[in-house]
């Protein structure tokens, strides 16, 4: 849904679990609302909660798992969590043949095992247009949580992931992707944020979310809004997948793309120098994206360290001023 | 005679790559396309101005006409 619209659709229920009332929620609905909900148990041991799933982005039914549960699985990393179990939802044909629906389980089934947890069941319901995603649990010490409200003037932005996914699957769709491009955007799909997660929370991150559906700029701002603070962004110094550029000066970007910029777009101010495919690039909903996350200057050069240690990309595309919504500069 | 281009119904990118094929086609100088929503209209939009023709649109009955001419 288009961010405006699910605010408006979710307005009620927050009314009906007023935040007041359950003490124990660390991160719910509404204002608390993040990339999963942390439910504290005891001062050392909270529980972090997410689901996700959607339809195919590519062709191969076992990479079609493999994503979707790489894509939910981030949410509890984007938490600084550790996965523990996951559960399947799959809406699938019945009239699909059994080996297909057996390899896009396979491929979730790897990834949930990649992330240290484990898939302990599920529910399938028949649905004509497919859709395959998992419910995962997490845990988490409630001091240790990473949201979108820390981040403070002076820490620098880091990226983990290239952005283009969207626009490349949508090229994809019309057959107009040249198949490097494909395959180097199924692979930064299957990559887990685990490590990232790791490495960021071990540097004292302020705050962090993964780029999914709302894009770069939409989850900026959601970092924006709920930390008080303005993120200015150096356009020239976000990393690109192969062939995302060539697409979009073709001009493919998908319907997410301009649902994103009527929502978020108030809160964005451009440079007059940045590209207007650039700026729509930054717009293009991600799936399975990389982590976004506000990091004390201080500890950058540590951090740098660290991921290429674990040889980890990080990229650095900016930096959080005091102030409100986002800043793009050349 | 302005040629047209149907891509009603249909989403990204498609409506973008028909209306590409036949600004690059047409042998004529006006081409109209039909897309149902404002997120089409601005992709051929900028498709259009992009290959160097200018774009105009009308909406009727939740149908937006856009009318694509060479500069």
């Amino acid at each position: 849904m288009a961010p405006d619209a699910l605010a408006q659709v979710l307005r009620p229920l927050e009314k009906m679990f007023p935040a007041e009332r359950f003490p124990q929620i660390l991160v719910g609905l509404g204002t608390l609302s993040d990339d999963a909900a942390v439910y504290k148990i005891t001062d050392e041991l909270a529980l972090i909660a997410t689901l996700d799933f959607f339809t195919p982005v590519v062709d191969d039914p076992y990479q079609y798992g493999a994503i979707a549960a790489t894509n939910a699985l981030s949410d509890v990393y984007a938490m600084g969590g550790q996965v523990t179990l996951a559960l399947n939802i799959s809406c699938l044909s019945d009239c699909l043949p059994p080996e297909i629906i057996s390899e896009i389980l396979r491929g979730g089934g790897e990834k949930v095992a990649e992330a240290g947890g484990v898939i302990v069941g599920g529910h399938s319901v028949d649905d004509k247009e497919p859709k395959y995603g998992l419910v995962v649990l997490g845990f988490v010490h409630p001091d240790r949580v990473l949201t979108k409200a820390g981040a403070q003037p002076g820490d620098t932005l880091v990226l983990t992931k290239q952005l283009g996914v969207g626009i490349i699957t949508t090229a994809f769709k019309a057959d107009q992707t040249r198949p490097e491009h494909f395959d180097a955007a199924v692979e930064s799909m299957l990559k887990l944020n685990r490590t990232a997660a790791e490495l960021l929370q071990n540097r004292d991150t302020h705050a962090c979310t993964d780029v999914t559906g709302f894009a770069l700029l939409g989850h900026a701002c959601e970092i924006a809004e709920r930390s008080g603070v303005q993120l200015r962004i150096h356009a020239d110094r976000i990393p690109f997948l192969p062939g995302a550029r060539d697409y979009a000066d073709m001009w493919l970007f998908p319907a997410g793309t301009g649902h994103n910029q009527t929502g978020y777009g108030k809160h964005v101010h451009f440079d007059s120098a940045v590209e207007e495919e650039v700026r729509q690039l930054l717009y293009t909903p991600e799936t399975s994206g990389g982590l976004l996350a506000a990091v004390p200057a201080d500890r950058l050069d540590d951090l740098r360290a660290d991921f290429a240690k674990a040889n980890e990309p990080l990229w650095v595309i900016g930096e959080v001023l005091d102030g409100t919504g986002i800043e793009v500069v050349p | 005679m302005a040629e047209n281009v149907d891509a009603r119904g249909l989403s990204c990118p498609q409506p973008v790559l028909m209306t590409r094929q036949a600004l690059q086609q047409t042998g004529g100088d006006e081409v109209v396309v039909l897309v149902d929503t404002m997120t089409q209209v601005h992709n051929c939009t900028r498709i259009a101005e992009k290959l160097g023709w200018q774009a105009n649109y009308q909406e009727k009955d939740d149908i937006y006409e856009l009318t694509l001419r060479k500069i």
